[in-house]
């Protein structure tokens, strides 16, 4: 019923065009559409900007004789460019952010499906008809209408669409797979899906809400610091309204565009009018992670993070159990106890089967026997033992107490170097497997969780950014702390219930500790809910989903680690620009006050450092200057500071040079330089 | 500069830096009720001004209660004084038969008293009675410096607790500052000045005749007890017009140390004493690292420039070293731009020469010292919670660029905390430019001034910037005593006391109610050079870009036009 089926082989859809070169032109667009003041009123500093501009526009028509009109139109003119080029930095970022999300809103237009009514039969009714509670039938071949939870069936889901993961998933009713979101392909059987959002709630559109400027809610750091911009905007009102008094005490006056352009090169428009900007690219960046952000808030908190609690399974260790090492019984090559444990493996399906062989095969260069060659013995509950009968041999392994049942032996009767090689392995954590051919005992194959490359190092950077990470494990204290050990982690939760997680991260946050944390089972849900930062996986249940705050669609609990970064870099690159803009301030007091005041005090000229050429052209380098900046500034405000793995005062130390030292410097060559290129292109 | 103006400098800090780590850590006892040696002989003092007034001082108050209280007490005492003042000339104790001030002057100095700022719009002894110097101002002089002390307290409790609702008790925390704070200290200097032939008498003005015959009526009274407070308390209304210049008010080379340098004692104690509240002494040292640092930027500059002699004056038949006009030879020029610089660092406004001749440089040092919000050590409590804002808006400013929303001490700060700190900061904006354009575009007000152009203007900006940093030290030159000056000029002091008392107050609520982040490796670091340069930059930046075109406009075109 979903009617325009399109082509199965064109659903990756179109790929997402982000590139400067597509966005550019509908980014102008937007620029001069966001100059209606009901949008400005989001960004005051630049609302405030554009009135001063609409009121030197008016005084270009009002002659003055101190000012040429010349100079007086620049100066509006570039007033104008200062919010269009505020405008265009915000609707670059939105623009990226938009042609994601609607790549991934493509699908979704005029889509119709069935839901079933009161009498029990189905209607056909539009996508964007279905509320909370609604119960929908999906057939194969069919899109999901909107994100929901599995009643009834089992079916293969294609999720290629929001998660980029062509290969289908299973998604069935109960258990942690029963969750499943709106735009999605059912690739086989059928479905009845529960709606658990009504339209406009639904994880994509949440996501789209997070990257438009106009429906975006501010984050709390981002309110506080507006609140500081709009106190500084005031306090320099007062400054230069409070001027022209004071200059007709001394006995002149100033020209009122003069006035109007200290106004705006005081006032932080560079990050007043950027701060937008990096809002929506932070979120941005998000999305292209693959994570959905339930509010720009849960982002923020991320990058406040002290303590990551993390699952051992899936994020620090893989999933299984892999092999790791053998040894051999008194007595037996190393060959033939491989020869043994790979002929053993063979039929084994399971992960560590599979690790098993993969182990010996890089090890040895065996001759394997044809797969028709063998019999194959399959584990059984009975038993507990699986292997292969080949040539008359029969090739077994499995737990110790099974393989020695299998060769009639006792325990104590096992050979002593065997026997100290099994206790070692079950104490470090791992787990033995013995191996035998026939009733000869070839040796013991050590299984272990293995840590994933990379994350000690991951861990390593997250410690110096004063990050701890906790790992939860359900493994018994031993073994936890042996992986715990091995993969660098802070602290354990062993032996973890999810009271105990729960309770665990309330008391981290009695202690005035930020905890973020990811989970996908049913009874994740309260520690999610509980965490500041909880991160569902998508593949996971609807409780989690909803409990969490960032929903991961890759279903990767290391994306933990790159929110973190994500939430740190956003923070970083609002406080850098704050910074820049603020010390930007004093090269501009030394262009335009001796100019303000070169009729009533000339002695004031030494305080003209840049021995900028005249006051006018003084004046228009400053306001130049104060428009380009912006520009100049967009690309770092979409991409963001790094942050690299320091400590604070490390990090403080090297922005502060950057952003602080640089920010007093650099207008100072750049108004310089302005003004050469003026004079010398005989604008003033 | 000679060998006793080194020996005065290095004077002036061993006396006011050597005591303050103890008497810090004593602030932080008495004011948290715990025991001292002078618990024995002031402890059933206390308690009984508990009984008599009925205060229980174990409940405590939220910040709006602890406000209130504030607000009702200075009120009252506002009223009192006002009422005094108007009425003297019908109230005992007035030997000279003083008639009761002017409306606005009474109006003027009775917010100039209640606010800590001793903005004198009059002479002393030719308009104020004893009673009125005793009941209504020296009982001002004390309470006023210990509601700076209560709001501290109040606002380092803010930042020391976690999870509270309260802030102590107003009723106490007064009780313990006058008490214990102010008192025995008060009680030491003016036995030592004294000594130093301070009078301290109910008699009446002593008549004498001169060589010349003519008849001389030299003024007296219970000088001592109030220079004591008036110096400590970093009040700055002298008993006499003009101040601490007076034989009488500061007689000796000793006298002058003590009292200059009890003008910052208190005020850097209370750096450490908010070290122990929030049990990190290295917070108070970079802060006085920071204040120290400012001090003597502002003192280096301004006995720099008090050493130019004037170019005017550049004659070579005219032998001249620093230029004296306007300071005591008693004191010479060391030991005035000391005090200069002490007195308007801290919000004390007392004064030993006249800062209207100063050098247009040194009196631009005064006025920024000023205009910065008087945090370099500035007044009793009040340096120290203008100063923390300060640090306030530095780690806002400069914090998020660590990555992590801004903390200082693991208190967060959010929008709530950044709007009463923007509030603050039009303080001092609002003040001194708004009222002083208001001051400068009447023909009338603007006329008060007693010279023309950029020195006229200084004047101007000098009076409201010292009525609005309830500093109170005057420029001369403007002729004050006029209606609008005095409503304005207490209007000032009022913005400049209450636009602080009340949003500290509000923050200090707000931060205790916050959970304390424990402070760690990746905490914004507070404390080191790196934190103290920042301060600084903050400070002078904050300051610099609020006042710099009005500067630029007074002392600077001053400076230049003189051709220095």
């Amino acid at each position: 019923m979903n009617m325009p089926i399109p082509d199965v082989n064109a659903v990756p859809a179109e790929q997402a065009r982000t590139t400067f070169a597509a966005l550019w032109r509908p980014a102008l667009v937007q620029a001069f559409v966001k100059l209606d003041p009901r949008q400005l009123k989001r960004a005051p500093v630049m609302l405030v900007v554009e009135l001063t501009a609409v009121f030197t526009t008016v005084l270009c028509l009002l002659p003055d004789s101190a000012v040429p009109t010349s100079v007086a139109l620049q100066i509006a003119l570039w007033l104008w460019f200062t919010v269009l080029f505020a405008n265009f930095a915000e609707a670059l970022a939105e623009g990226r952010g938009k042609a994601r999300a609607d790549s991934l809103k493509a699908g979704s237009q005029g889509l119709s499906c069935r839901r079933r009514n009161a009498t029990g039969n189905y209607d056909v009714v539009p996508a964007t008809a279905l509320r909370k509670g609604d119960v929908v039938k999906v057939l194969a071949g069919e899109m999901i209408p909107g994100d929901g939870e599995v009643l009834e069936g089992i079916a293969a889901v294609n999720e290629a669409a929001i998660t980029g993961e062509s290969a289908p998933v299973i998604r069935e009713s109960g258990g942690d797979r029963s969750a499943v979101t709106g735009n999605t392909r059912l690739v086989s059987d059928w479905l009845l899906i529960k709606i658990t959002s009504n339209p406009g709630e639904s994880t994509l559109d949440r996501m789209i809400a997070l990257v438009e400027g106009a429906k975006r809610q501010k984050t709390p750091n981002e309110i506080a610091l507006d609140i500081l911009l709009i106190g500084l905007t005031l306090i320099f009102l007062v400054v230069v309204v409070t001027l022209q008094p004071f200059a007709y005490f001394a006995g002149g006056a100033i020209p009122l565009v003069f006035l109007v352009a200290l106004l705006v090169t005081l006032i932080p428009t560079t990050i007043g009018g950027l701060l937008s900007a990096i809002g929506i690219a932070g979120m941005d960046r998000l999305v292209r992670l693959n994570v959905i952000a339930r509010s720009g808030r849960a982002v923020e908190a991320a990058g406040d993070v002290h303590v990551l609690m993390l699952d051992k399974t899936g994020t620090i260790t893989f999933g299984n159990r892999r092999c790791s090492a053998l040894h051999a019984a008194p007595g037996v090559s190393a060959r033939e106890l491989g020869e043994g444990a790979l002929f053993a493996s063979l039929a084994d399906d399971t992960a560590e089967g599979k690790s098993i062989v993969e182990y010996l095969r890089q090890l040895h260069d065996f001759s394997e026997p044809q797969a028709s060659a063998l019999t194959v013995v399959p584990f059984t509950a009975e038993t507990r033992l699986s292997g292969i009968d080949y040539q008359q041999r029969r090739y077994r392994k499995g737990a110790v107490d099974s393989v020695l049942a299998f060769v009639g032996m006792q325990r104590l009767d096992m050979p002593t170097a065997l026997t100290k090689e099994v206790d070692r392995i079950a104490q470090s954590g791992g787990t033995p497997l013995l191996v035998c051919m026939d009733k000869r005992l070839l040796g013991v194959i050590h299984l272990k969780d293995v840590v994933k490359p990379g994350i000690r190092e991951r861990f390593a950077e997250l410690r110096q950014l004063g990050i701890r990470t906790v790992m939860v494990t359900g493994d018994n204290p031993l073994t936890a702390a042996a992986i715990a050990a091995e993969a660098g982690v802070d602290d354990v939760l062993a032996e973890a219930t999810p009271e105990k997680k729960l309770a665990r991260i309330r008391q981290e946050q009695n202690d005035g500790r930020l905890v973020a944390m990811c989970g996908d089972g049913a009874n994740d849900a309260p520690a999610l809910a509980q965490a500041d930062v909880g991160m569902a996986m998508n593949d996971g249940t609807q409780a989690a989903r909803e409990a969490a705050n960032m929903v991961d669609l890759d279903s990767d609990p290391t994306k933990l680690l790159d929110v973190v970064q994500v939430g740190k870099e956003l923070l970083v690159t609002r406080g850098a620009l704050t910074t820049f803009s603020i010390a930007n301030d004093v090269a501009k007091y030394f262009a335009i006050l001796p100019a303000l005041f070169a009729v009533i005090y000339p002695q004031l000229g030494v305080l003209n450092l840049m021995q900028l050429a005249s006051p006018q052209s003084a004046i228009l380098s400053a306001i130049v200057f104060n428009a380009l900046i912006i520009v100049v500034l967009i690309p770092l405000a979409l991409r963001g500071v790094r942050v690299k793995a320091a400590s604070a005062a490390h990090l403080l130390r090297r922005n502060l040079l950057i952003y602080g030292v640089g920010g007093l410097v650099v207008p100072f060559a750049g108004i310089k330089l302005i003004d050469l290129l003026l004079n010398a292109l005989h604008l003033v | 500069m000679h060998s006793y103006d080194y020996a005065l400098l290095l004077a002036f800090f061993a006396i006011v830096l050597l005591p303050a780590p103890w008497l810090g850590r004593f602030y932080y006892k008495v004011m948290e009720g715990q025991r001292t040696w002078l618990t024995p002989i002031l402890g059933p003092v206390e308690r009984g001004c508990y009984r008599i007034a009925g205060v229980d001082p174990g409940t405590e108050q939220s910040w709006q209660t602890y406000t209130l209280a504030l607000l009702a007490f200075n009120l009252s005492g506002f009223l009192l004084v006002f009422g005094v003042l108007l009425l003297q000339g019908y109230l005992p104790l007035n030997p000279q038969h003083l008639p009761g001030q002017e409306w606005s002057l009474a109006f003027n100095t009775a917010v100039s008293f209640m606010t800590n700022t001793n903005w004198q719009s009059y002479s002393g002894e030719a308009s104020v009675s004893y009673l009125s110097q005793m009941l209504g101002l020296t009982v001002q002089n004390f309470v006023s410096a210990a509601t700076g002390l209560a709001v501290l307290v109040a606002l380092c409790r803010g930042i020391a607790r976690r999870s509270a609702s309260t802030l102590g008790n107003f009723w106490v925390d007064m009780t313990r500052a006058t008490l214990y704070g102010l008192l025995p200290l008060c009680l030491v200097l003016a036995l030592l000045l004294v000594w130093q032939g301070v009078p301290q008498t109910l008699s009446d003005y002593v008549k004498a005749v001169t060589l010349q015959g003519v008849e001389q009526v030299i003024p007296l009274g219970p000088a001592a007890s109030q220079i004591a407070i008036k110096q400590l308390g970093t009040n700055g209304g002298g008993f006499f017009g003009v101040n601490s210049a007076h034989p009488f008010e500061n007689p000796s080379a000793w006298s002058n140390l003590f009292e200059v340098s009890s003008i910052i004692l208190i005020p850097v104690a209370l750096v450490f004493t908010f070290g122990h509240y929030v049990k990190d002494l290295r917070q108070s040292r970079a802060i006085i690292a920071c204040m120290l640092a400012l001090f003597l930027i502002g003192g280096a500059t301004a006995l720099w420039s008090e050493y130019q002699a004037n170019p005017a004056l550049s004659n070579p038949q005219v032998e001249q070293a620093a230029p004296l006009e306007g300071k005591e030879s008693r004191f010479g020029t060391t030991g005035s731009v000391l005090w200069t610089v002490t007195t308007t660092a801290a919000s004390n406004g007392s004064v030993n020469n006249m800062h209207d001749s100063l050098n247009p440089i040194s009196s631009m040092v005064a006025m920024v010292n000023m205009m910065v919000g008087e945090v370099i050590f500035g007044g009793v409590g009040a340096g120290l919670y203008g100063m923390l804002l300060n640090v306030l808006i530095a780690v806002f400013l400069a914090g998020l660029m660590i990555g992590r929303t801004p903390e200082y001490l693991g208190k967060k700060l959010q929008a709530r905390e950044v709007q009463l700190l923007v509030a603050t900061l039009l303080v001092m904006p609002l003040g001194v430019l708004v009222l002083g354009a208001l001051a400068t575009s009447l023909p009338g007000p603007a006329g008060a001034v007693s010279n023309p152009g950029a020195h006229g203007f200084s004047q101007l900006l000098y009076a409201y910037t010292s009525a609005s940093a309830n500093n109170g030290s005057a420029f001369a030159g403007l002729g004050a005593n006029t209606t609008f000056h005095n409503v304005m000029l207490g209007l000032g002091m009022l913005i400049g006391r209450f636009g602080y008392i009340l949003p500290v107050l509000a923050l200090a609520g707000s931060l205790a109610l916050k959970k304390t982040a424990p402070v760690g490796q990746n905490s914004f670091p507070t404390h080191g050079p790196l934190f103290v340069t920042l301060l600084l930059v903050t400070i002078l930046l904050i300051g610099g870009l609020t006042f710099l075109p009005a500067l630029a406009l007074g002392p600077v075109a001053e400076h230049l036009s003189l051709g220095f």
